[in-house]
């Protein structure tokens, strides 16, 4: 049996990927990707001990987060879309209408 | 000693796609290397011995959110992207903070290892049958979330049309 | 050495499916080349091989000979790897399909749902492929085929959990006992699930009518444009492994899977005499045959094939002679299982060359209107339909006969009512087109 302190440093190392896309990638549609990269290093820990303490209710709460990463990527990409029709680009730092 | 040798190869496979995902310049590449990250979770969680949300993880993630982000890259896709630069400009500062951020998780981990390791696992099988199991908790004692989850996608739904259309 | 003895069967088996399977994909297309022949009162492919029987060989020769063409601007490595990905996910679909009760590979706890989702993977090989093309009519079938098969696959799935409520399991070993026990194929019990799944998976497969992602008219090849040679074979084995995938699912699900037709009625058990009679009647048909081949090598192998009907034949009847107890006797199951399993899945896609020979060919919005406003909608009252019946029958103790009809007198109801919307915004009527038009003009 691999130790549950792997699964929490596999799922720590996840995090800190998906962190660096998000605070370093310009383009949108990657930073989205990343925002996935971390809700899976999370389910990743509800699963693992979920099986430790020999509950589902992990399981459970690991597809809640499914639920809401489907949500968070319809509306996500439904904004680049339509962001991408009104200025032509993906880019995050080139969406600055509100910046003067 | 399968289970492990599954497990740390799964592990190697997300952790290197997660990598190229946010390293690739491409977004289609990223793309199809976050599905790679996403196929090697759903293999961790069946080593787990939870093959239902494997199996969702498989469907939803990969099959669904997946193909969804293809369609849009596509839809969206300009080359002048490949020539641009790929980092925004405050990527070194951003790139401490992240360290500062796992160097903290690692942190964490490490002071409270004593308590994690000892830790007994549940003895194989408690777990089964994983579906009928997942089903009843799901139905009996998290209803309600699960309502508020499905409204949740209604309305996901809904604003995704709405921002997608282009005349409302 | 009792450690591996588990493992051995299911390899051996799954080593046959890859070795057969390319040669079963050119034998459907001959297949196909030949009901659309009849059903054009033509011949077909008749040169290579008596009635063309060797013409699949002879494509796979000319498939791998032919130059293999990457086009420059490409996307090397993902042009590449486009085509595995489609095969692979198809092949790794049947891993879970029980071909008669002994033939399976594995039996998952989460069979179908394995299926469902492996196969819903095939699509990025599709849409990866006609990406990296760099080609504006690959591109185009590409993202035709990504939105038609995320739209269809939610009324197939849907459909699909109608009769898994019905099996009360998801492994498809447990789907066929379920229909065994209670005597009823699902397709009786829940015909407009079936109906839904049949269209689903015509659009799953991307065949006609619903081809759009490889509309020859309007795209060239759709996303396999700029394949060529072994690549595009491929792409082709991909799709008539998913042919025989979803054949393979709606035979579990709603047909009843490896039963024999009326399984448990022992007053039919002649029927078990069906498939070793059919065997000889085909070898019958290419003894009288052989003579009249013009070239010695077509009439032996006439008769080759006549030999191995024979052969088919006896295989067949040896357990239905054998005495009673014995070995034989016992691989009945498996033996006949198969020859039905085999039998209904060739039948259902017979069903689709049929379709496809006799529709025209769907608009893109109208393919659209008819998943998204049809089928989704029919799929959700037929699930709450075959719910209802099994409610009314466990907690109230309805009878089977009156709950299950009920069910499916709602999702009919609901069919013809969406019927009767589709047919009103397709040709309003004359009042109420007025306040349909906008105000603009």
């Amino acid at each position: 049996m691999v130790p549950i302190g792997h699964y929490i440093f596999l799922s720590a190392a996840l995090l800190a990927i998906g962190t660096v896309g998000i605070v370093t990638r310009r383009n949108v549609i990657i930073i989205l990707m990343s925002i996935e990269l971390i809700l899976n290093a999370v389910n990743i820990n509800l699963v693992a001990f979920s099986r430790l303490v020999g509950s589902v209710e992990g399981q459970i709460f690991a597809i809640f987060i499914i639920t809401d990463a489907a949500a968070e990527a319809a509306v996500g990409l439904g904004i680049i879309i339509a962001f991408f029709r009104n200025r032509e680009t993906v880019l995050a730092d080139e969406m600055d209408i509100l910046k003067w | 000693m399968l289970d492990q040798v599954v497990f740390y190869f799964f592990a190697v496979l997300a952790v290197a796609s997660a990598i190229l995902v946010v390293t690739r310049r491409n977004a289609v590449q990223s793309a199809i290397f976050l599905v790679t990250a996403l196929l090697a979770t759903a293999g961790i969680f069946l080593n787990l011995n939870a093959e239902f949300l494997f199996i969702v993880q498989v469907i939803l993630y990969a099959g669904g959110i997946m193909v969804l982000f293809v369609f849009v890259i596509m839809l969206v896709n300009i080359d002048v992207a490949l020539h641009q630069v790929q980092f925004n400009r405050q990527w070194f500062v951003a790139l401490i903070i992240t360290a500062v951020l796992a160097a903290q998780v690692v942190a964490a981990i490490a002071v409270s290892r004593g308590s994690l390791y000892t830790m007994p696992a549940a003895p194989a099988g408690t777990l089964e049958p994983n579906t009928e199991r997942v089903a009843f908790v799901l139905f009996h004692t998290y209803m309600l979330p699960f309502e508020i989850a499905s409204i949740l996608l209604l309305v996901a739904m809904v604003g995704a049309v709405v921002m997608a259309k282009k005349r409302v | 050495m009792n450690a591996i003895m588990p493992y051995v069967f299911p390899v051996l088996f799954a080593l046959v499916i890859v070795a057969l399977l390319p040669l079963v994909a050119g034998y459907i297309v001959l297949m196909e080349r030949k009901v659309m022949a009849d059903m054009q009162v033509r011949l077909g492919p008749m040169r290579v091989g008596p009635h063309g029987l060797l013409q699949p060989i002879a494509d796979a020769v000319k498939l791998l000979l032919k130059e293999d063409i990457i086009p420059e601007n490409a996307d090397r490595l993902v042009f590449w790897g486009a085509p595995l990905i489609s095969v692979t996910t198809a092949m790794l679909a049947l891993a879970a399909l029980p071909i008669g009760p002994f033939f399976q590979i594995a039996d998952l706890n989460i069979g179908l749902l394995f299926i469902l989702g492996i196969s819903s993977l095939g699509i990025f090989g599709t849409v990866l492929g006609g990406w990296a093309s760099n080609s504006h009519y690959s591109l185009l079938g590409a993202l035709r085929s990504a939105a038609q098969l995320v739209s269809y696959e939610t009324s197939a799935g849907m459909a699909i959990v109608g009769a898994l409520l019905l099996a009360g399991t998801l492994s498809t070993r447990g789907i066929v006992q379920a229909q065994s026990d209670t005597g009823w194929w699902f397709i009786f019990v829940a015909p407009v699930g079936f109906f839904i799944y049949l269209v689903a998976s015509i659009a799953e497969t991307n065949r006609a009518p619903f081809d759009m992602p490889e509309a020859e008219s309007e795209l060239v090849a759709g996303y396999m444009t700029e394949y060529s040679g072994f690549r595009w074979a491929l792409y082709f084995l991909a799709e008539y492994t998913n042919m025989i995938v979803v054949a393979s699912i709606a035979t579990t699900l709603f047909l009843g899977g490896w039963l024999r037709p009326f399984a448990n009625t022992r007053a039919l058990n002649f029927l078990d005499y069906l498939p070793p009679l059919l065997m000889v009647w085909v070898a019958g048909y290419c003894f009288r045959r052989t003579p009249k081949q013009p070239v010695a090598v077509q009439k032996m192998f006439m008769a080759a094939v006549g030999v191995l009907c024979i052969v088919l034949a006896g295989v067949l009847a040896m357990p239905l002679v054998a005495p009673a107890g014995s070995l034989l006797a016992s691989s009945k199951a498996g033996i006949h299982g198969a020859f039905w399993f085999l039998f209904k899945v060739g039948a259902y896609i017979y069903v689709f060359m049929w379709l496809r020979f006799t529709f025209p060919r769907y608009r893109f919005d109208q393919l659209m209107r008819l998943g998204w406003q049809f089928l989704v909608p029919l799929s959700i009252v037929n699930v709450m339909g075959i719910g209802l019946g099994l409610a009314l029958h466990r907690q109230l103790n309805w009878p089977n006969g009156l709950s299950l009809p009920l069910g499916n007198a709602l999702t009919a109801v609901a069919a013809a009512y969406l019927l009767s919307a589709a047919e009103k915004h397709e040709h309003p009527r004359v009042g109420e087109e007025e306040e349909e038009t906008p105000v603009h003009a």
